[in-house]
């Protein structure tokens, strides 16, 4: 009896942690809507078919990669050049991970594969207040499942939606549905803005990330943002050891 | 066929950047050095995602007041200082891109 009102309040928790997961998303699904449609839309005109469009919104889940091999493939690029621009625009996600591995240890292998796939800048996005900022994240992996699978959900089907329209109206990708990931990105970036160090690797990584347009295969993304990062890291460094000589001389 | 090496090389490359991690979770201890560096990794990535693309929204330079990409982009990080608050700065950002782009033409 006491087992089974434990395991009933255990499966409430469980369900309310992956609702509050969702719900934390929502913001964040709303601007991978477009996002998503134009992608769809975008498929067919960049020569993948829309076949290839769903399997690689359902198997890749990658929302900039995605974006990124197909105007690989508009130009003409090969296969393992694609493949390997994938590799360096997805390369932040292990950061992301960086960021939240400590918090997974008590879990089963399998749930950790779910966190790995699931792990978009949404999602991370959305999971960090919960899994950084609070001390009870025994269930945290619930509200990250909830997330993932609204987000993934809705990745899927915004994908097949774009390709519908596509084929209904196709003079869509003029409409510069594109902002929708800069401005959910922006909105993303603004509340980390609290600290000197911090706008020193938004400025740096931003000015750098123009300086290197040029380079081939968006490989500018990723030296901007190690630029960005050091300068941030090296600005918090000489911060700490201005504060820690002035106590030590009063 | 070269659509499912393409998007099984995409997969693979994808899957093994978010799971190496995971996978030896709890057994790699980093320094708190590395710890902060991780904290500037988003802001930076995204930064340098959102600056040519605003920028650049057509593949050219585009640094005058008539590019939506630019205003709306703008607009949108002010809304978000303003309020600090993810939806609002969505629903702002794309409202005034849209009305830029298609109420005035630009």
């Amino acid at each position: 009896m006491n087992c089974n009102v434990m395991n009933q309040d255990n499966a409430s928790v469980k369900r309310r942690e992956m609702l509050d997961g969702a719900k934390a998303t929502i913001p964040l699904i709303i601007g991978a809507i477009p996002f998503g449609i134009i992608f769809g839309t975008l498929a067919g005109p960049s020569g993948l078919s829309a076949l290839g469009a769903i399997a690689m919104s359902v198997f890749v889940y990658a929302g900039s990669a995605q974006f990124i091999a197909l105007g690989l493939l508009a130009a003409g690029a090969a296969v393992p050049v694609i493949i390997a621009t994938t590799f360096v625009v997805n390369l932040r996600h292990i950061l992301y991970a960086a960021n939240l591995v400590p918090k997974v240890g008590h879990l089963s292998h399998r749930w950790r594969v779910m966190m790995a796939f699931g792990l978009t800048d949404e999602t991370f996005a959305a999971v960090s207040n919960r899994f950084l900022l609070q001390d009870n994240t025994e269930h945290a992996h619930w509200f990250y499942l909830g997330s993932w699978l609204a987000m993934y959900g809705n990745w899927v089907l915004c994908t097949a939606l774009g390709i519908a329209l596509g084929e209904l109206f196709p003079d869509m990708t003029d409409w510069g549905l594109d902002f929708a990931m800069s401005v959910t990105f922006i909105g993303m970036v603004v509340p980390y803005l609290k600290s000197k160090p911090m706008w020193g690797a938004v400025i740096v990584s931003g000015a750098i990330a123009m300086a290197t347009i040029g380079m081939p295969h968006k490989l500018g993304l990723m030296v901007a943002a190690l630029c960005g990062i050091s300068t941030g890291l090296s600005m918090h460094l000489l911060l700490k050891r201005q504060s820690v000589s002035e106590t030590a001389h009063e | 066929m070269n659509e499912v090496l393409l998007i099984l090389g995409m997969f693979l490359v994808t899957f093994s950047v978010r799971y190496v991690l995971f996978g030896v979770a709890g057994k790699v201890r980093f320094p708190p050095w590395l710890t902060t560096g991780l904290s500037f990794v988003p802001p930076a990535v995204l930064t340098a995602i959102i600056v040519p693309a605003v920028l650049l929204p057509r593949g050219e330079l585009w640094l005058r007041a008539d590019n939506p990409w630019l205003l709306a982009g703008v607009f949108a990080a002010l809304v978000s200082f303003w309020r600090r608050d993810l939806l609002t700065t969505i629903v702002a950002g794309m409202l005034c891109f849209m009305l830029l782009r298609f109420g005035f033409g630009f």
